[in-house]
């Protein structure tokens, strides 16, 4: 067997005689005859055994966080996932659907959806949230392009945090470069909310920050709802991307004056798997509905009364309005949506807030111990959750190679997106590193910090 | 057969996870910071929580359930060893910002997909970054953009699409801020060529073209379309989502594209989700490929070389030493998402492309097309058949019954599913009225598509004969027709207690 064609040769002659042609080939006789049957090269085809040991092997050239302590984080997570969501995406009913086109046959994904949409909202505070997006950055983008939607198209200006993640920030400027937007704020390093209330003025679309910010740190509730007040005096939108796991213990950005809360949401559930496919939530107040992207789920009833569920308000969307449509979304990541909604019923409230608690009791457990180290200091000004900046004695690459021997990933070196950090490194707990993985850590600093003195 | 809501199973206390106890000092929560409400989250025990979700996915059809003949969404057969591959520790428990040399399993695996769909499809160079179909559009139509640009040429703002294109085309150029001028396709289904001639001057950018399009037909003046758009300065975007007519057969750079995406959730097995995720890397001829979105994966045999960083220490490294990095082109558009694409879903089109090859790709692909003309010839003496001549993977029909003339397309695939079949796409493309669009796939066997034919042919009688059959259809699924206009007017879109 070379493929997943089930014909027998028997099959293939009668169906070419109701057809009425004599060869296969025949099917194909419209392609230009220069470019029929080209020369391939791919390598020879594995059985699946074959072709596992192949992959196993390839897997297996790979550090794994299985093998590995690990402190690296700075947008991707590695939490516990319960056994259960793997169970549930697992179930092929869910995984080879495509998306609920036909709601009398997809009740089961249009109702995990829903349930999810409900979750988004219950985290975040805010009244709809879309089916998902690709991840945190593409969602960001589309609240970009929603604020200008949302301001007829007139304002073209973005305010954006330089505590944003660098990568989302590239992905923003990489989706709007087409459409005359100016993106501004992240050049100056260091604007706090005050300098960024500075940059707003009446052509601003939308103003976006980070919470915790891409450093780990938190601007004080009372100076980020200033800046909202100041976003929405000038008529723009406020935009916060959070780390959904934060919100089982920190303030949701509804208490602060957000429009739009967007996110990745990895952490809920999805495995780091090198980057993706991971899941973009978006979710915004109730006023801007009709002009948000993405697919949507909606309760109904049946002819008989019955409650059920469908795609609504698709009128936005690419399927209905082409080129005038919200955005080009068609694909989204509905089974990371599914992961995120089992992952957070599994926690429920409680669980949520445990996880959350854990990672900031031990993400602080291991800044306390590590500014213990001489020569490592620790960013100390702003509150921090569960990611935290260390100036080091050494540059951050010899001290991850270093702790690579001991079988510990070390954090991320902040110097590859900043020159001036140079030497500094993010570092990130999670409720998966125990107390004696964050001990370790510390052992190898402090050896490394006494070598370099000696 | 109706389900509670998740959260109208929640009972205050009740958990499903097990987390440990904290083994560190409880350090100081800041006030200010600490929410005064709880998250609206349920809380279920994990034997409720299955349960809920087993029985939810009994509510679900998938391609694991029957026969799924979505037209343009490929719905064939997910190889179950595709999903073991992807959940593999070394590959699934690995973090986008290791150091290179701790993920060279990840890169290689990068390299070699970047490297099978060149070979695939005649590219110069292959970008994995965009996470579906209309991201790769839109990544490619901005590489289109930053061509133009780069030569100084900025008086181009016009692509052309044909009226057949699926609904991104126009919403990705939008999105790249051009307009659109839409094409009227000819009696053939072809684009046609004289309202292509009398729009093409120097203001287009280029043409987006779906081939075979989604009327299932291969444009018999592709060469001549190709010839006429390069001629003007402009460029050919090939629409990757019926490439599984294709695999093998023909390479699309030599069919005249300069650059395309792919849908790996289509046309390599990669299973749908319920809506995604997929995979839409996209590949451009050597002209354009420094424009592609980064990063991408090179194999560095120097260690010694420019900026090389294999990780070894230089003396320990024994040349030439081969190793995979992260690599920006040249003139990058920019990064389509965080980090490199979607990964898990990159293992399962590799590990599909390494077990079928060359020729089991290309047998896909015949029996693709063999399936959906074998389709074809079995309906059309009794459902229309707008576009007669040989169909690719796929075809279109009109939903619409001699002898009843109440039934529309809708009517019929409702009907469908009291057959345990998925109904096909409806009402796409728009240039057919009543469209069904059918699309078998290679996966499905004769038993199959033969059971499939009977059951429309079977509901044309019943159209004709019991009309009210059709028009209350389904009988037999969870829940009837959903009144759709109701959810639109009286939005409502999550859970609120007490509701």
């Amino acid at each position: 067997m070379s493929s997943y064609v089930p014909h027998t040769d028997a099959d293939r002659k009668a169906m070419l005689a109701t057809i009425g042609v004599r060869s296969i080939d025949d099917l194909f006789a419209v392609i230009p005859q220069a470019a029929r049957a080209p020369q391939i090269d791919l390598p020879e085809p594995l059985s699946e055994a074959e072709v596992l040991r192949e992959l196993r092997e390839m897997s297996e050239a790979n550090a794994d966080l299985d093998h590995f302590a690990t402190f690296l984080g700075a947008g991707s997570y590695y939490h516990y996932v319960p056994s259960v969501v793997q169970h549930v995406i697992g179930r092929s009913e869910f995984y080879t659907a495509y998306t609920p086109y036909q709601p009398e046959v997809s009740q089961g994904t249009l109702q995990t959806i829903f349930e999810y949409q409900s979750m988004i909202c219950g985290l975040t505070g805010m009244d709809v949230s879309n089916a998902s997006h690709y991840d945190g950055a593409t969602a960001m983008a589309e609240a970009v392009i929603m604020a200008m939607s949302v301001t007829r198209g007139k304002r073209r200006k973005a305010v954006i945090s330089p505590t944003v993640h660098p990568e989302y920030r590239q992905v923003v400027r990489t989706y709007t470069q087409g459409m005359g937007v100016q993106i501004v704020g992240d050049e100056e390093r260091g604007a706090g909310p005050a300098a960024l209330a500075h940059r707003i003025d009446a052509e601003t679309a939308c103003v976006i920050v980070q919470v915790p910010d891409f450093y780990g740190q938190m601007e004080a509730p009372s100076a980020l709802a200033a800046l909202a007040e100041a976003t929405h005096r000038a008529g723009a939108l406020f935009v916060v991307a959070v780390d959904p796991i934060s919100l089982g213990l920190l303030k949701p950005p509804a208490d602060y004056g957000a429009d739009v809360v967007v996110g990745e949401g990895q952490s809920l559930g999805l495995d780091p798997s090198f980057g993706g496919p991971y899941l973009g939530f978006f979710a915004c107040r109730e006023a801007y509905v009709r002009r948000m992207a993405g697919r949507l789920v909606g309760e109904t009833v049946d002819g008989q009364g019955r409650r059920g569920y469908v795609l609504t308000l698709a009128t936005r969307e690419q399927h209905i309005r082409r080129e005038r449509a919200t955005s080009n979304i068609c694909s989204n990541e509905a089974l990371c949506a599914l992961a995120a909604g089992v992952y957070l019923s599994a926690l429920g409230k409680r669980g949520l807030r445990q996880v959350a608690e854990l990672c900031y009791h031990k993400a602080h457990y291991a800044a306390r111990e590590i500014a213990q180290v001489p020569g490592f200091s620790v960013w100390q000004d702003k509150p921090f959750f569960k990611e935290f900046v260390v100036r080091c004695p050494l540059p951050v690459e010899d001290i991850n190679e270093a702790l690579l021997d001991w079988d510990i990933i070390g954090g991320y070196d902040l110097g590859q997106v900043d020159p001036a950090l140079a030497d500094h490194m993010l570092l990130c707990v999670t409720e998966m590193n125990t107390r004696q993985q964050i001990d370790d850590l510390v052992a190898v600093l402090r050896g490394l910090s006494e070598g370099d003195r000696e | 057969m109706s389900e509670p809501l998740i959260y109208e199973l929640s009972r205050p206390g009740r958990s499903a996870c097990f987390l440990p106890d904290s083994d560190v000092p409880a350090a100081d929560l800041p006030e200010e910071w600490v929410r005064s409400d709880e998250p609206l989250l349920p809380e279920v025990s994990e034997v409720d929580l299955t349960r809920h979700y087993v029985r939810l996915s009994h509510l679900n059809y998938g391609v694991d359930s029957g026969f799924y003949p979505l037209g343009s969404c490929t719905m064939k057969y997910n190889p179950k060893v595709n999903e073991e591959a992807a959940r593999l520790p070394g590959f699934a428990h690995t973090h986008p910002y290791q150091p290179e040399a701790t993920v060279q399993g990840n890169l290689e695996l990068m390299y070699a997909l970047q490297q099978m769909l060149q070979a695939l499809s005649g590219f110069a160079a292959v970008s994995l970054q965009p996470a579906a179909g209309a991201h790769g559009e839109f990544a490619g139509i901005l590489v289109m953009r930053a061509y133009h640009l780069d030569r100084g040429d900025s008086g181009r703002n016009r692509i052309l699409i044909p009226d057949s294109a699926h609904g991104t085309n126009p919403a990705s150029t939008t999105m790249s801020g051009f307009d659109v001028v839409q094409l009227k396709s000819d009696a053939r289904g072809n684009v046609d060529l004289d309202d292509l001639r009398a729009h093409l001057d120097e203001h287009v950018v280029g043409m987006m073209l779906t081939n075979p399009n989604t009327l299932g037909l291969f444009d018999e003046h592709l060469q001549e379309v190709a010839r006429l758009v390069h001629e003007a300065g402009g460029l050919m975007y090939g629409d990757g989502a019926n490439f599984n007519a294709l695999m093998g057969i023909a390479k699309p750079a030599e069919l005249g594209f300069d650059v395309m995406h792919f849908n790996l959730h289509k046309t390599f097995s990669t299973p749908h989700g319920g809506g995604g995720p997929g995979a839409g890397p996209i590949g451009a001829t050597a002209e354009l490929a420094r424009f592609l979105p980064g990063p991408l994966v090179e194999l560095c045999t120097d260690c010694e070389g420019d900026g090389c960083r294999c990780g070894e220490d230089e003396d320990e490294c024994d040349e030439p030493h081969e190793h995979f990095r992260l690599v920006w082109p040249e003139s990058s558009i920019g990064r389509m998402k965080a980090f490199y694409g979607n990964f898990g879903i990159l293992v399962r089109a590799y590990t599909y492309i390494r077990m079928l090859g060359a020729q089991g790709l290309r047998e896909s692909s015949e029996s693709a097309v063999l399936n959906a003309n074998y389709l074809q010839a079995r309906l059309k003496q009794v459902y229309p058949l707008p576009y007669d001549r040989s169909c690719m993977h796929e075809f279109v029909l009109e939903g619409r019954i001699e002898g009843a003339p109440d039934i529309r397309a809708l009517d019929i695939s409702k009907r469908l599913m009291d057959y345990g079949m998925h109904p096909p796409t409806n009402y796409f493309p728009l240039i057919v009225h009543e469209a069904l669009m059918i699309e078998p796939t290679e996966t499905e066997s004769k038993e199959t598509l033969d059971s499939f034919a009977d059951a429309l042919l079977k509901i044309a009688e019943e159209a004709r004969t019991e009309p009210d059959l059709l028009h209350e259809a389904p009988h037999t699924t969870p829940v009837g027709r959903l009144d759709e206009v109701r959810a639109a007017r009286e939005p409502r879109l999550r859970w609120t207690p007490g509701a």
